[in-house]
């Protein structure tokens, strides 16, 4: 377990939710896909923190925003999918293509 | 800082737990079983920050996956097709596009990772990490963990307004409309549409 290990994986956590949120069509699958690059990111934050910035607490304080954060994206993007379900009963994002215009 | 073998053999399994289940997620045909194997990616995740000895986090990530994934699974069951995984299932736009971004993401991180010279400082041997990020917590960036407080209120308001499907006076999409003071009677404290029309002297648009 070394530095370089752990951001690998790191690095391969957040290369699948990147691909998770740019492939899947259903908003909830989409969703997980960004939690995934956030689980990435703090698991980057918490290596930092422990091999390379010598137990400064700032480190494990980023990991507690980036944690208040993913709790945010999970909470607006349900009252989202619950507010876009409820007015065009559509739960795929192919089902909300006019708000491109 | 040198971990003992035992450690390594652990990251090594959880690592392996924590991509392929992150992996799975997107190509299993239920997606109930789609959040519970992010559960288990988010879990592995958890122990290897408890072997990092950031116990706090380590474990508050378990609390709250486990809560966030339950949420998640009853959302799925509630809104999703395929919910059980009964039929082949495969919800995808852009697939090989989106393949190619990950790698490239992951190579780019990847090079970042294994091509920069990053300093090496471990852990002190005399610290607590709790101790430390509570002093942390409630010391010096006690501004920042307030604003995440904020933050999460804000949210939870908005969320209550954005998922709420009617207003005061009835269906948020129809325009608010105040009830009549008799059973269907005319809006209240709304002037009469004649009145209105007749009367244009008293007020100004």
């Amino acid at each position: 377990m070394t530095l370089v290990t752990l951001l690998l994986l790191a690095a391969a956590l957040i290369g699948i939710g990147f691909y998770g949120a740019l492939s899947q069509q259903s908003f909830v699958m989409l969703m997980m896909g960004l939690e995934l690059i956030l689980n990435g990111v703090m698991l980057a934050a918490v290596a930092f923190w422990a091999l390379s910035g010598a137990g400064a607490p700032e480190g494990q304080l980023l990991t507690i925003v980036v944690m208040a954060v993913m709790a945010i994206e999970m909470a607006m993007g349900f009252a989202l999918v619950v507010a876009v379900f409820r007015t065009k009963q559509a739960d795929v994002t192919e089902g909300i293509t006019e708000l491109k215009h | 800082m040198d971990y003992p073998l035992t450690v390594d053999i652990a990251f090594l399994l959880l690592a392996i737990l924590a991509v392929v289940s992150g992996w799975r997620v997107f190509c299993t045909d239920s997606m109930v079983r789609a959040s519970f194997f992010l559960l288990v990616s988010f879990i592995a995740v958890g122990v290897i920050m408890i072997l990092l000895a950031a116990e706090y986090l380590g474990v508050a990530m378990f609390f709250m996956m486990a809560v966030e994934m339950m949420v998640m699974a009853t959302f799925m069951v509630m809104f999703m097709m395929n919910p059980a995984g009964l039929n082949p299932m495969m919800m995808v736009h852009q697939h090989k596009f989106s393949i190619a971004a990950g790698v490239v993401i992951f190579v780019l991180l990847a090079g970042v990772a294994l091509l920069a010279e990053f300093p090496t400082n471990p852990l002190p041997a005399d610290l607590d990490p709790v101790t430390s990020l509570g002093n942390e917590l409630l010391g010096d960036s006690m501004l920042i963990f307030e604003s995440a407080g904020i933050v999460l209120l804000t949210t939870m308001i908005g969320v209550v307004v954005l998922s709420s499907h009617r207003g005061r006076y009835g269906g948020a999409h129809e325009g608010s409309m105040p009830p009549g003071l008799v059973p269907g009677g005319d809006p209240a404290g709304m002037p009469k549409e004649d009145e209105e029309e007749g009367g244009g002297h008293h007020h100004c648009h």
